[in-house]
C-alpha cells in the first residue's frame, strides 16, 4: 500500500518509474522493438538474397 | 458501472472479486485443463511410438498425433490458461470489474471454436503438417482457419485485459503502481500483441493460399514471420509463469519482492528484447546474415537472459527472506528445508523454477548460440530443451497455481490431498526425464518428428548408436511417469471442481504464521539463494563451454 | 507482497541490496561474454555457417545437379549415382520427396562448396554421425564450404518433417583419402 505521509511524498516520480507505470507506452516499445529489429530487418535480408547465375 | 452485488469480498485475501471475471477465469481454466488432458494423451502416444521397442502408432497416426500434441498443449492449453491468468492479474488483483465481459465471452468462444476446428482438421487426417505448418506443405483450409479464429479470440482477451487496466486506473481501485504480478501479466500481454499480429500477418495469406487465392508463399518469409508468433508465444509463457512464481510465493509464503525496481526492470528487458529470440529457429537457414542472427538470437546481447537470471534469483531470494523472517534462520538452507514441500502449489512452483533454470534455460541459451545450433537444429535436442521450458517451467507453474485457484476462485477444497501432494513430484520427475533423454538423443543426432530411427524402409540404411535407443526407451518410461502425474492433476482438479467440498470463510494458504516485516536493502540476508545462484552459474558456464569444445571438433564449415 | 501495489510510492528510489546488485552485474557480464564469444568464433573459429544463398528455380537447380552428376559419375548404389567431383569444386545436392541425390564421394581434408536445395518441400540436412544440421528450402540454393575431416561412410538423415516418407529419406556422403 502507498503510505500517504512519508517524507518526499510530493517528490516527482522518477522517469523510469513513470515509464514502467505506463502500460501503453510499454506496449508500443514492446511491439516496435521486435518489429524493427527482428521482422523488418529480417525481411530486408530475405528480399536482398541475389538470384542464382 | 458495475453494481456492488456483482462483487464478493474474498475472505482469505480481502480482495474484491468481480463475478463476471470469476466466471470467465473458471471457463478459460477448465477448457485449458481439458486440452491439457487431450494433448497430454497424444504426447504419451508419441513418446511410446518413439520408444523403438514399443513403437505404438503407425507412421501416419504418429505424424497426426504429433501435430495434435503440439497444437493442443502448446497453443490451446497454455493460451487458455494464460487468458485466465490475465483476467486474474487484472480484475481480481486490482479489485476491479473486468472490462467488457461480453467481449471476453466472445473471445472465449472464438478460441474454443477455433481450437475445435483445428482439431477436427487434424483428426480428419489431411492436416498432419505439424503445428508449424511450414509451406509449401499444405493443410486443409479449415486448419488455418481454426488457428486464425483462435488467434483473434486470444487478441480480444488481451484487449479485455488492457481495458481492465484502464478502468482500474480511472476508478482508482488500487493505489500507486501495479502489483508486480500484474506487471508480469502486462509483460505477457504486450508480447502477446506482437505474437498475434505476427500470426495474423502470416496465417491469413497462408489460408488464402490454401484455398487458391494466393499463388505462392515464400518459404523463408513464412518461417521468419511464423516464428515471430511461434517463439514469441513461448515468451508469453515465460512472462506469465514468472508472474505466477511471484504470485505463489506471495500467496503461500507472504513473500514480497526483494526489490520492486530490479524485478520490474527484468520484466522491461523481456518487453524490449525477449521476442527477438524468434531468431533461434532461423539459425540454420539460408540467406540471413550472421549479424542478424547474432544480434537477434542473443536477445540484443543477452539482455533478456539477464532478465531471467534476475528473476531466477529474486524469486527464491524473496522466499528465503520470508522464511527467515518467520524464524527459519539456521544455517544456509533451513529456510528451504522448512518450506511447505507438502503443499503442491509450493512444490510445483519451486520445481518449475529450478527446472526452468537448470534445464530449459541453460539448454536454450546453448541451443540458441549461433554456431552451436548447427549441432542441434531439428534434432531431438530441440524438443528436449522446450519440454524443460514449456512443460517443466510453464505447465508445472500453471498446475501449481491451479491448486490455489481451486479454493480461491472455484471455492472448492482440493480433493485427494495425498495424491495432490505427490503430483508435482511425479510430473516434475517425468518431465525432467523427457527433457534430459530427448536432449541426450539429440546430442547423438536423432532427428525430431521422426517415426522410425531404424530406417527400416529406407533405401539407404543407417544405425544410430545403441545409446540413442536407450535414451528413447528411458524417454518412453519418463513419459509414462509424466503422463501419470498429468492424469493425477486432471483427476484432482476436475474432481475438486465438480465434487469438492464447498469452501466457506477464510482459508489458510500460508500454513499459519503471518510473516513479520522484513527486508530493507541494508538488512536483506539471502546467503542460501546466493549459493544456489552460484551453483547455477557454474553449471551454466561449464555446459556452455563444453559445447564450444564439441563444436571445435566438428567438420570445418564456412 | 507481489500481489499488492509496491509499498513505497517512489519504489524506483529504494536502494538495491548488495547480493542482488552483484548478481545483476555478474549476469550482465556473462551475457557480454556469450555475445562476444559468437563474434570471436566468426574471427577465429572454423565452424561458422555461411549465409551465402541464392534464389533459384527448382528446375534449373535440378539441371545443374544432373549435369554435374553425369560428368563425374563413378558408380551407383540403390539406384542413386555415386559422384566424385574434383576437390575444391561446387557440388550440388538435391533434396526431394524422399531422397537425397546424388551420393557424393569426397576427399578427406579437401574443401568443397556444397550447394543444397529442395525441389519440393522443406527438408532437413542432418549429416550423421557428424551431426551437422542445416535447413533446406525449395527455391533457395544454400552454399556451405565444407571440409570432411575423417574418412568413412556418412548418412544424410532428413530431420525436417516432409510428409509420410520423411523417415525413409536418407542419403550418403562417402569420404575417402
Ligand atoms: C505427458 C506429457 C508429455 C509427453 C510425454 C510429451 C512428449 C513429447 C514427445 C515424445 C514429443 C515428440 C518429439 C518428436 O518426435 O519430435 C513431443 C513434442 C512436443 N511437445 Fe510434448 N510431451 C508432453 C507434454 C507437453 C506439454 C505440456 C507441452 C506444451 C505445453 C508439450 C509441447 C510439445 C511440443 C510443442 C512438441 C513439438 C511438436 C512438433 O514437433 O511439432 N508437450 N512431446
Ligand atoms: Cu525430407
Ligand atoms: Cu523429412
Amino acid at each position: 500500500m502507498a503510505s500517504p505521509n512519508k517524507p518526499g511524498d510530493d517528490e516527482r516520480v522518477p522517469f523510469m518509474q513513470r515509464l514502467l507505470d505506463n502500460p501503453f507506452l510499454l506496449l508500443f516499445l514492446g511491439v516496435a522493438s521486435p518489429a524493427v529489429l527482428y521482422t523488418i530487418w529480417g525481411i530486408m535480408e530475405i528480399i536482398q538474397i541475389p538470384i542464382a547465375k | 458501472m458495475a453494481t456492488v452485488s456483482e462483487f464478493r469480498i474474498c475472505p482469505t485475501t480481502g480482495l474484491k472479486v468481480h463475478s463476471a471475471a470469476e466466471k470467465l477465469i473458471k471457463a478459460n481454466a477448465v477448457v485449458a485443463v481439458v486440452f491439457l488432458a487431450i494433448g497430454g494423451l497424444f504426447g504419451l502416444m508419441v513418446a511410446l511410438t518413439r520408444w523403438q521397442a514399443v513403437h505404438l502408432l503407425p507412421a501416419d497416426w504418429f505424424y497426426l498425433a504429433l501435430t495434435a500434441h503440439g497444437f493442443d498443449v502448446l497453443l490451446a492449453w497454455i493460451i487458455f490458461f494464460e487468458i485466465a491468468v490475465l483476467y486474474f492479474a487484472s480484475a481480481i488483483l486490482l479489485n476491479c470489474r473486468l472490462a467488457a465481459p461480453k467481449v471476453a465471452w466472445a473471445a472465449f468462444w472464438l478460441m474454443l471454436i477455433g481450437a475445435l476446428v483445428a482439431n477436427v482438421a487434424v483428426l480428419q487426417g489431411g492436416s498432419s503438417v505439424m503445428f508449424t505448418s511450414y509451406v509449401p506443405m499444405k493443410a486443409a483450409p479449415h486448419f488455418y482457419l481454426g488457428l486464425i479464429l483462435f488467434a483473434v479470440g486470444a487478441l480480444l482477451g488481451v484487449a479485455v485485459f488492457f481495458g481492465t487496466l484502464v478502468i482500474a486506473k480511472e476508478e482508482k481501485t488500487y493505489e500507486g503502481s501495479l502489483p508486480l504480478v500484474t506487471f508480469g501479466a502486462v509483460t505477457a500481454a504486450i508480447i502477446a500483441v506482437y505474437t498475434i499480429a505476427s500470426g495474423a500477418i502470416i496465417l491469413i495469406p497462408t489460408f488464402l493460399w490454401s484455398i487458391g487465392l494466393v499463388s505462392h508463399i515464400d518459404t523463408l518469409m513464412y518461417k521468419l514471420v511464423w516464428w515471430g508468433m511461434g517463439h514469441s508465444s513461448q515468451q508469453i509463457n515465460v512472462s506469465a509463469h514468472v508472474a505466477v512464481w511471484y504470485a505463489i510465493a506471495a500467496l503461500v509464503l507472504g513473500a514480497k519482492p526483494i526489490s520492486e525496481k530490479v524485478s520490474r526492470l527484468a520484466f522491461l528487458f523481456y518487453i524490449l528484447f525477449l521476442q527477438l529470440a524468434s531468431a533461434h529457429h532461423l539459425l540454420a537457414e539460408p540467406g540471413l546474415s550472421a549479424e542478424w542472427k547474432v544480434f537477434n538470437t542473443s536477445y540484443a546481447m543477452y539482455l533478456a537472459v539477464l532478465g531471467s537470471m534476475i528473476h531466477g534469483m529474486t524469486v527464491p531470494g524473496s522466499i528465503e527472506a520470508a522464511q527467515r523472517a518467520r524464524g527459519f534462520n539456521n544455517g544456509l538452507f533451513q529456510w528451504l528445508r522448512k518450506a511447505p514441500w507438502g503443499n503442491p502449489a509450493f512444490s510445483g512452483m519451486f520445481l518449475s523454477l529450478v527446472m526452468f533454470g537448470f534445464i530449459g534455460g541453460i539448454s536454450g541459451v546453448v541451443l540458441g548460440t549461433e554456431q552451436i545450433n548447427v549441432m542441434m537444429h531439428n534434432t531431438l535436442y530441440v524438443p528436449g530443451h522446450f519440454h524443460g521450458t514449456v512443460v517443466a517451467g510453464t505447465t508445472l507453474a500453471f498446475m501449481a497455481i491451479t491448486y490455489l485457484l481451486v479454493p480461491l476462485i472455484f471455492r472448492r477444497e482440493v480433493m485427494f490431498p495425498k495424491l495432490a501432494k505427490i503430483q508435482p513430484y511425479l510430473f516434475g520427475l517425468g518431465v525432467l526425464g523427457i527433457s534430459v533423454f530427448m536432449m541426450g538423443a539429440g546430442t547423438l543426432g536423432v532427428a525430431r518428428r521422426h517415426w522410425d530411427m531404424n530406417f527400416a524402409d529406407a533405401a539407404l540404411t543407417f544405425d544410430y548408436p545403441p545409446a540413442a535407443f536407450l535414451m528413447m526407451a528411458l524417454n518412453g518410461l519418463s513419459a509414462v511417469m509424466a503422463a501419470t502425474g498429468g492424469l493425477i492433476f486432471i483427476v484432482v482438479v476436475v474432481g475438486s471442481v465438480l465434487f469438492g467440498k464447498k469452501v466457506e470463510g477464510k482459508i489458510d494458504l500460508t500454513g499459519g504464521a503471518a510473516v513479520a516485516k522484513y527486508g530493507s536493502a541494508g538488512t536483506l540476508k539471502i546467503p542460501g539463494t546466493a549459493v544456489l545462484v552460484a551453483v547455477f552459474f557454474t553449471c551454466f558456464v561449464l555446459y556452455y563451454f563444453v559445447n564450444w569444445k564439441y563444436l571445435s571438433e566438428l567438420w570445418p564449415l564456412r | 507482497m507481489a500481489i499488492q501495489p509496491p509499498e513505497s510510492r517512489l519504489w524506483w528510489k529504494e536502494p538495491v541490496a548488495k547480493v542482488e546488485l552483484i548478481w545483476v552485474i555478474v549476469a550482465f557480464l556473462w551475457g557480454l561474454v556469450m555475445f562476444f564469444m559468437m563474434i570471436y568464433w566468426h574471427a577465429a573459429g572454423k565452424q561458422n555457417i555461411s549465409s551465402e544463398a541464392y534464389r533459384v528455380d527448382p528446375a534449373s537447380y535440378q539441371k545443374k545437379a544432373e549435369e554435374l552428376a553425369e560428368k563425374y559419375k563413378t558408380g551407383e548404389r540403390a539406384g542413386i549415382p555415386i559422384v566424385k567431383p574434383p576437390a575444391g569444386s561446387d557440388i550440388y545436392l538435391i533434396a526431394r520427396l524422399w531422397q537425397w541425390w546424388p551420393i557424393f564421394e569426397l576427399e578427406k581434408g579437401k574443401a568443397y562448396r556444397l550447394h543444397i536445395s529442395s525441389l519440393d518441400w522443406q527438408h532437413g540436412f542432418s549429416l550423421q554421425p557428424v551431426n551437422i544440421n542445416l535447413q533446406v528450402h525449395p527455391g533457395y540454393d544454400f552454399v556451405q564450404t565444407i571440409t570432411p575431416k575423417d574418412k568413412g561412410e556418412y548418412t544424410i538423415v532428413c530431420n525436417e518433417y516432409c510428409g509420410i516418407g520423411h523417415h525413409q529419406m536418407t542419403g550418403k556422403i562417402m569420404v575417402v583419402d
